[in-house]
């Protein structure tokens, strides 16, 4: 087998269609390299302020891609449902924290109601995210791959319609708690929201490091991921544990919805579908399945796109889906493992 | 002869099905051109209420599209999650070809340009279908070439990148590197009418306009039907059940997965030009993932792979979403005095169905004897062997 294997491989490096693929990667990341290097050149006050921009967003896509990652992992189902599930944590926290606990300026007390709420949508998250597993992605489990794939896309369609029913059709403005004052840093605007999401993204992420790597709990995803035969013979209950998974990634999908009505002040029904879609692409980007790679590729993709819309020379936001879609495919072309996961070709 | 014997009664089914379709596309042209202009009052808005010729016709166009998706979907067993970029890419290049769009170039080739807009391009109704279907079959390629080796759900992916990048393309398309390509949001409105050998169909002749779409999903059926009877689409079934046993029976894997991309691609592209024709323009904002997801419903509910099936499917699903929900809603709310938006209920609506679909009726409602043989098949290495009582921990 590793005799084929190998010639498999080393017939791919000879062929003239390896080279051509090789040397176009080549040129698309020169050209972007070129790009970035003459902004940078050109004004590289804004290219320093757009860079903080992108990081964070590139945080809450990173929260959003672990959601994903952590799923495509363990049961190698590309959620659809994700992004509408951090839509539906968004509306949440504005139903709760604005709306009924009145939280809508900056105060020690609604800190702290900020904080109770962040916690109050993860769980809610958990819960909706564990519910879908539940009654429909557990029953489909030994079903033909498209199947559940198209019952994660109604899936979305369903949540998008309590959104829809929730909040309306129009986006709607949320009064953060969050102050919008600002400070200089060498001439870098930082706005105090920023602060507040690297203080509240990087220790959940770090959290949710530690529990997937250390904790037993972790170890059994882990194991579940690898070989669910296996891991079941071993004493691990499988069904717990993808619940366990699901309810992580819901988790962390809340905690994304929250931030993001609190940093950007709107939510609407449709914010799902385009934030999972780049998300996603951070995930695969990263190498879907690895933790890491999505915290990575949430930042790259943040980051890009933040450059896409705000450098003066660039292509602009019109283009901005069109940016992250034209990587998504690059991707798929180049490097489907993303840059820290395995080739993901298919065996035939 | 025991053999021939369920050929014969699929012959004979696909025939009734045909003299079905021909019969209901008859009955509503000649209604409309002959009757309904005489009829009285009551029954005029009872049939333009609830079966109004505009769709109709429209009902024809999702037809061909979902008929397009079924290739992909239903006989190879890809996943296209954004098969409206093959309705817009068909839908523009009637509106390049077919339109005094292009006023820098004057190009007429058997068009039928309108007075005093003879500037432009003007093509044959027949080349621009035949147009039409060669672009998008190449963008098929373009698009399902460089991911066909993926993982499938990665194929699906792509494929919903392209669904959203080629309609940003055209909104944004007022302007690329200074010149105007699409129009921008706006479109591409005042085509040609269309010349069928010196017989003009109007730019309000319904009827007309509804049984020329109706010829065209016609054909769509019958090709449907051919390819899946012939060599390739035997190869498709084969590769949807499986595809490693595909391969070792000499299914060369790669080509006919790319043909299936290129020909289901060929029924977006001939629906797009056809539904460009029937309102007289293209417009972007119209092509949305929503719509992709609609189709994808249609192939799920009638049944993958099986043509009447998907047929019925594409009927009830764009009739309910055109006029179904809007006219029951008002029913419903009429007779018990209620006050419910029904048309809000819509993404609900295709959720549940995929869902409730996927759950309980996989195979879809007129389902195709094979596919639900594939559908409802468990993995039995996965599950089976490993029953409950071996979970050693628990004990």
């Amino acid at each position: 087998m590793t005799s084929v294997a190998s010639g498999v491989a080393r017939k791919k490096k000879v062929t003239p269609s390896a080279i051509l693929i090789k040397a176009s990667m080549v040129f698309i990341i020169a050209v972007a390299v070129y790009w970035l290097g003459l902004n940078l050149t050109n004004d590289p006050l804004q290219f320093a302020q757009v860079t903080v921009n992108g990081l964070n967003n590139g945080l809450l896509y990173a929260l959003i891609a672990l959601g994903y990652t952590l799923v495509y992992g363990i049961i190698e189902l590309i959620n659809f449902a994700h992004g509408d599930l951090f839509m539906l944590g968004a509306v949440f926290s504005f139903a709760v924290l604005t709306e009924f606990l009145g939280a809508d300026s900056p105060s020690a007390t609604n800190y702290a109601l900020l904080l109770l709420v962040l916690l109050l949508t993860m769980l809610f998250g958990a819960l909706v995210n564990t519910s879908i597993e539940r009654l429909a992605y557990r029953r489909l489990r030994n079903a033909p791959k498209l199947a559940p794939l198209i019952t994660a896309v109604g899936m979305s369609f369903v949540l998008q319609w309590i959104g829809l029913k929730w909040i309306g059709s129009n986006p709607v403005n949320v009064n953060t708690v969050l102050p919008s004052t600002s400070f200089e840093l060498a001439g870098v605007v930082i706005n105090f929201k920023t602060l507040i999401i690297f203080a509240i993204t990087i220790p959940l992420l770090i959290v949710l490091a530690f529990i997937v790597n250390k904790t037993k709990r972790g170890r059994a995803m882990r194991a579940t991921a690898q070989d669910k035969d296996a891991s079941r013979l071993m004493g691990i209950d499988v069904n717990k544990t993808i619940t366990f998974t699901f309810a992580i990634a819901g988790a962390a999908a809340g905690a994304a919805g929250i931030m993001w009505a609190q940093t950007t002040g709107t939510v609407a029904y449709n914010l799902g579908f385009q934030l999972g879609l780049i998300a996603f692409t951070s995930a695969v980007l990263g190498g879907v399945g690895n933790l890491y790679g999505a915290v990575l590729g949430g930042i790259i993709i943040g980051l890009i796109q933040s450059y896409n819309d705000g450098l003066a020379i660039g292509p602009g936001q019109r283009w901005s889906q069109t940016m992250v879609f034209t990587i998504l495919i690059l991707l798929m072309v180049y490097r489907p493992g993303g840059l820290l996961g395995e080739t993901a070709q298919e065996k035939v | 002869m025991s053999n021939t014997a369920p050929a014969h009664t699929a012959v004979s089914s696909n025939r009734k099905w045909a003299l079905g379709f021909t019969g209901v596309v008859a009955f509503f042209f000649i209604l409309n051109k002959f009757i309904l202009p005489e009829a009285p009052r009551g029954i005029q808005t009872f049939f333009n209420n609830w079966f109004s010729l505009t769709s109709m016709a429209e009902i024809m166009i999702w037809i061909l599209m979902a008929l397009g998706l079924n290739i992909i979907v239903g006989y190879a067993g890809l996943l296209d999650l954004g098969y409206v970029a093959f309705w817009a890419l068909g839908g523009y290049v009637a509106g390049w070809l077919m339109s005094p769009f292009f006023s820098g170039i004057s190009l007429n080739f058997f068009g039928n340009p309108r007075e005093g807009f003879e500037f432009g391009i003007h093509f044959h109704v027949f080349l621009v279908l035949i147009l039409g279907g060669v672009f998008t079959a190449i963008w098929g390629i373009i698009i399902g070439g460089p991911t066909l080796r993926l993982k499938s759900d990665y194929l699906a992916l792509v494929t919903l990148g392209f669904g959203e990048i080629i309609p940003q393309f055209m909104i944004n398309g007022a302007d690329i590197a200074g010149y105007n390509v699409t129009n921008g949001s706006q479109g591409i409105g005042g085509l040609d009418d269309v010349n069928l050998f010196g017989y003009v169909i109007g730019t309000f002749a319904l009827p007309e306009k509804f049984l020329m779409v109706s010829l065209m999903a016609g054909a769509m059926i019958f090709f449907s039907i051919r390819l899946r009877d012939g060599r390739l689409g035997r190869a498709w079934l084969a590769i949807r059940e499986d595809e490693l046993a595909a391969s070792m029976m000499g299914v060369p894997l790669w080509r006919t997965k790319f043909a299936s991309y290129a020909i289901g691609a060929v029924g977006g592209g001939i629906g797009g030009v056809g539904f460009a024709i029937l309102v007289g323009g293209v417009y972007a904002d119209r092509f949305n993932f929503v719509i992709s997801i609609i189709i994808l419903a249609m192939v799920v509910l009638g049944g993958m792979g099986n043509v009447w099936g998907v047929v019925v499917g594409a009927v009830v699903l764009a009739w309910i979403n055109s006029i179904g929900l809007i006219q029951v809603g008002n029913l419903v709310n009429n007779t018990f005095g209620t006050n419910i938006n029904f048309p809000s209920y819509q993404f609900l609506l295709f959720g549940l169905l995929l869902v409730l679909m996927m759950l309980f009726r996989r195979e879809g409602f007129i389902p195709e004897a094979r596919i639900r043989m594939v559908m409802n098949e468990e993995k039995l290495e996965d599950e089976e062997n490993v029953s409950d009582e071996t979970k050693i921990g628990h004990h």
